[in-house]
Order: C-alpha cells, then structure tokens, then sequence
C-alpha cells in the first residue's frame, strides 16, 4: 500500500498543475533551442525539413567512432614508418652507425606502440587477429593492417640484430637477420609513412575524401618532419643530410597549408573555420613555416646557435605533427556531422544535373 | 535463390512505428532510450547500431492537397528508413576482417561474431546507416532479416506494416512496381512522387528502394552517395608519390653528404 501511495504522490498530490505545466514549459525551451544565426523558423524553433535542410538539419553521416588511440597511432605510424626509410637508406650509403641504430630503434618503438594503439580502439581487441584473415586491395584498412605486420616484423628483426651484432659479433646468420630486416623496414616503411592518408582520403567524410589526392602526401610528410626532429633530438643535430629532410619535410607541410588556405570550398570549412579549423592552423604552423624558418636560419648561424635553433625547429615539427593528426580527425567528426554537404553532392556538375533530379528522370522514362 | 529487396512507399506511410518495434523484438535489438528529438514525433532521430528501421516525419507548413490533411493543417508525411543493402557496398569494400558479406539474397549482411569492431565501415557508409554499437564493441545494422529470409519468411518490418507501405519481394519485380506506382499516383492527381534508387552514382542502385513526394533531400536522401572506393585511385597515386618523394629524397640526401659521413666515421674509429 505504501508503494502505491508513493507512485501516486509522485505523479500527482501536492504539486501546483499550473507550476508543473511551466516546468515543462521550460524544459521544452531547454532542450528545443535552436541556435544558427540568421534562422528562425515561424512558430516553432526547429529547422524545417526541406531540400536546403534536409531532414531537420539532422546529419546525414555518422562520426568516425574512433578514440583517441588513432590520431596517436596516425602520429607514431607515421614517425616510425618514416625513420624506418631513414635508417634503412643511411644504412645502405655508409653513414653514421649510431644515425642507423637510432633510427631503428625509434621505428621498432614506433611499430610496437602502433601496434598497440590500433588493437586497443578496437571495439573488439580480442578478434584482432580476424584482420589477418583475408587480404583485401580494396580496403585501405586490410591494407594497412598488412603493412603494419610486414613492417613491425621488419623493424624488429633489423633491431634484434643490431642487438645480437652488438653482444655477440657480426656472425653471417646476423648479417643475414640484418639485411633482410632493412630491406623488409625500407619496404614496409614507405607505405606505412602515409597510408592513414589513403586510410581516411578513402571514406565517405566529405572533408577527408575530398582532399584524398593530397593527404597520403601531407601524412607523409608530416611523419617525415616528426622522424627527423626525433633523430635530431637523440643528438643529431650536426648531420647535413637530416637537415636537408626536415627542411624538405617543413616546405611539403608548408605548401599542403597554402594548399588549403588557398581555396573557398565548404567542405574545407572544418580546416579552416572553428575551434577544429584553429587547431588545424596550429598544427600546420608548427610543422610546417616555423621548423623551416628556423631551419633555414640555421644555415646561417654559427655553431651553436645553428644547434639551438635545429633543437627547436625539432621539437616543432613533433608537436606539429601530432597536432596535425588530431586536426584531421577532429575535421572529421566536424564534417560528418554538416548535414549539408551530403545535400549538395560533388557528383552534380560531373554529371551536369540538378540535384534530386535523377530520380525524377528515371521515372518519366519508365513511365 | 532470388535476389530480393524492399520498397518503401511514404504515400502509404502512416508512422505507426510498427517496423521499428517489430525489428527491434525478431533481432533482439536493445531500447535505446526514449527522448523526444522535438521534430514532430520522431524520438530515434536516425538510423544506428540499435535502430535498423527508423521512421522519419516529416512535417512541413500547410500545402493544399499535400499530406492527405485539411488544407489548413500542416502536411506530415513518414517514411520507414532502413539500410540501403548497396549493389556498391561502401561498408563491405571497407571491413577488413571479411566480416560484412553480400548473402545470396542481395542483401549486405555482418557477421557479428567475425566483426572485431574497427570500425572503419562507420565511416565509409555514405548513407550514414552503420554504426559501432557503445557496449558491444562490433558493428551493426540492417542484417535484412537474414535469418527469416533463409527460412523463407519475409522480413519483420515489411510482414507488420499494416498499410502494406514497406514492399518485400524480387528486385526486379519491385523496380516495376514501383513504376506501377508513380503511375497509380500521377492518376490519382499526386504528379511529385519520385523513386529514390540512386542507379546513375556510384553506388550503382539499392536494395531498398524508396516512394517519396518532392524532392529526397526532405527525407535526407542524398542525391549522390558515392561508394568511397571511388576514392582509392587517387589516395593510392599520391601515396606512390609520396613513397617515391621520400625515398627519392633521403638517397639523394645522404648520398650527397657521404664525404662527410667517411670522415666522421674515420674520426670516430680513430678515438
């Protein structure tokens, strides 16, 4: 009896009808708030569902429901993939053996981590290895699971027999573990360096597909400046050749903002507009005008000054790089949820109608 | 084995949801909460992990013989969305496990034990319609009824919809239906019903077609999904580029400084 007096008490006794009623009142204008500048529709404060609108404004695309382990992974994926082809080319021209075993080592470490993070955003980590039970050219993530697997295992077998080299002597079996290692990183590393761009280029997210011809390129780039600003911080910092690859790196990063900056599209507008567009600019910036500024003045200084000055366009280049990643995803999520780019649809002027009118067409010749 | 898809007519539609109930009881789907979205009376607001038929109302200002409804009231017309099963699959190009197939039906089916929860299909739908569910961890949408359809049963949602307004049958006998249809209607005074089958983009067609009036867009319909494969090509060029740039630039670089190299080496052993 007690319980059922307490239900009836909730739904109903001592609480003024009229005080619930604005009570709901405001609970509607809480949650029915409508806020788009210019826009505010007779009689109700809610969107129309119409062409423009579509239905209600409601986005028509899901966000990536990736965390925060991917733009890492793109960051470190990138890094090691990149120090990898570094290692392995300053192994074959004879160059410095501690640039080599650094490098490898920074691509191990990066192979280990990306292999981590991509298995941890899984939804299911346990069925990780259900990737590696087909290959398929058509999905850029098949193909890059692969990548990963052919480039982890080189890595380690190039750092392992750096290792053993180290304990025990060049024996011919460690020459031999050695050589196919680097081949294996040099191969694998290429592709790994900047697949995440084929990876996220080859979606349905507007603002990524539709840069998918340059983002391999941006991503490999941006890897490349984060590799050499982590051999320059292992205490590269005399070496002329690395300098001539952050500097590379730093202009390619530089071109892909202008790139960007350059052009008035919509699908553009999460680089550009936001707090998602001010984290792209910080990210380009950092990898791209400032570690090539300071490069470059520190062709010009002396000594030390062109040591401080390599220091800082390094640390520059990481940060920027990894800032980069995570404005790309971020960009992401903020195009997927504009409901009107999927609205207007690239396909239009290719095919030279109006939208919403293929469907019409289609029945007045069936008709 | 027939290759089957469903027709959804919004001139038959009357929103009474029994799709979206039923689908959720047959597949042991999980409520997923009860919020009002506040447009008109959708309180699912789209299509998702735990939503595979989603009923849209639309409710737009008063339109004289538009809607069905006193000229002075407002037009409010539904329609059952539902995973598009497309003859070009982004989602199943995209699964690298293999876990999202094409079924004998037609249909776009995932194995939800294969599923590892990737969730890169999420993003290559270009219907928006794939989703990784919250607490499960794998991916999930329309199966199409897979299991009803191999034990010769029509789909749930299309066996409850009282109005007959979601179709269940061959493909090719719905495509003609559907033709039938527009005509009936043109007939009846109704000239702005269209079907939405999207045969010209790159998706090359659907298994689930639509009847609206006006234009798709209203129902969010895109007017050109596109399969991201169609992306690959040029994703994969400048990726060669790249690799080719890269590789390209660090042998030209090192072997440019060698001198330099020889002589730290040399230094180097001489300590």
């Amino acid at each position: 009896m007690t319980t059922d007096a307490a239900a009836k008490s909730n739904i109903n006794p001592s609480l003024n009808p009229e005080r619930r009623l604005d009570q709901i009142r405001r609970e509607a204008e809480g949650h029915g708030r409508f806020e788009v500048v210019n826009k505010r529709p007779a009689g109700a404060p809610f969107p129309e569902a119409s062409p423009e609108n579509g239905y209600y404004q409601t986005p028509l695309l899901k966000q990536p429901p990736w965390t925060w382990e991917i733009p890492l992974y793109f960051f470190v994926g990138g890094a090691a993939g990149a120090a990898a082809v570094v290692g392995a080319v300053a192994d074959y021209t004879g160059a410095d053996r501690k640039l080599v075993r650094d490098a490898r080592w920074i691509a191990v470490s990066g192979a280990v981590i990306s292999s981590a993070l991509l298995v941890s955003d899984l939804g299911r980590p346990e069925r990780f290895l259900n990737m590696l039970r087909v290959f398929k050219p058509q999905s850029p993530m098949s193909i890059g699971v692969w990548t990963l697997v052919g480039f982890s295992s080189g890595s380690m077998a190039a750092a392992f027999a750096e290792l053993l080299r180290d304990r025990y002597g060049a024996s011919l079996p460690v020459q031999i573990l050695e050589s196919v290692g680097n081949a294996a990183s040099l191969a694998f590393g290429l592709p790994f360096s900047n697949y995440t761009g084929v990876l996220i280029g080859a979606t349905a997210i507007p603002v990524w597909n539709r840069n998918a011809g340059n983002l391999p390129l941006h991503f490999g780039a941006s890897g490349l400046g984060a590799a050499i600003g982590l051999l320059e911080l292992c205490g590269h910092r005399k070496n002329r050749a690395l300098q001539a690859l952050g500097l590379a790196a730093a202009i390619v990063e530089t071109l892909q903002g202008a790139h960007i900056e350059s052009r008035s599209k919509p699908f553009l507008d999460p680089l550009k507009r936001g707090p998602s567009g001010w984290v792209t600019r910080t990210g380009g910036a950092l990898a791209g005008p400032i570690p090539m500024a300071l490069r470059t003045g520190s062709l010009f200084a002396t000594k030390e000054q062109s040591r401080s000055l390599r220091r800082w366009a390094s640390c520059c280049a990481i940060v920027g790089s990894l800032i980069t990643r995570i404005a790309w995803v971020y960009a992401g999520h903020v195009s997927a949820r504009d409901w009107r780019l999927p609205l207007e649809s690239v396909g239009e002027e290719r095919l030279g109608r109006r939208p919403g009118t293929a469907a019409r067409d289609r029945v007045d010749s069936a008709a | 084995m027939s290759v089957t898809a469903f027709l959804t007519d919004s001139t038959l539609c009357i929103g009474c949801k029994a799709c979206e109930v039923a689908c959720k009881e047959w597949n042991g789907v999980a409520e997923d909460g009860l919020d009002w979205t506040g447009f008109s009376y959708d309180n699912t607001g789209s299509v998702g992990a735990s939503t595979w038929r989603h009923v849209k109302f639309v409710e737009q200002p008063p339109a004289p013989g538009f809607g069905g409804n006193a000229a002075e009231l407002a037009s409010w017309t539904f329609s059952s969305d539902v995973c598009k099963h497309c003859e070009n699959a982004g989602c199943l190009e995209a699964c690298p496990t293999g876990s999202i197939v094409r079924t004998e039906f037609g249909g776009v089916f995932i194995q939800p034990d294969v599923c590892n929860g990737c969730g890169y299909c999420v993003t290559a739908c270009p219907f928006g319609v794939v989703e990784r569910n919250q607490k499960d961890g794998s991916a999930f949408k329309c199966t199409f009824c897979y299991d009803r359809q191999k034990a010769g049963l029509v789909p749930a949602c299309a066996k409850v919809c009282p109005t007959e307004s979601i179709r269940f049958g061959e493909i090719d006998d719905l495509r003609q239906r559907a033709a039938d249809r527009i005509e009936k209607l043109r007939q009846l005074g109704i000239d702005d019903a269209v079907i939405y089958d999207p045969l010209e983009s790159s998706v090359a067609g659907t298994h689930a077609m639509f009847i609206v009036r006006g234009d798709p867009r209203t129902y969010n319909l895109p007017p050109n999904p596109e399969v991201p494969t169609e992306y690959l090509k040029k994703a994969w060029t400048s990726s060669a580029i790249a690799a080719g740039l890269l590789l390209a630039g660090t042998l030209l670089a090192f072997i440019s400084d060698r001198g330099n190299y020889a002589h730290t080496n040399k230094q180097r052993r001489r300590k």
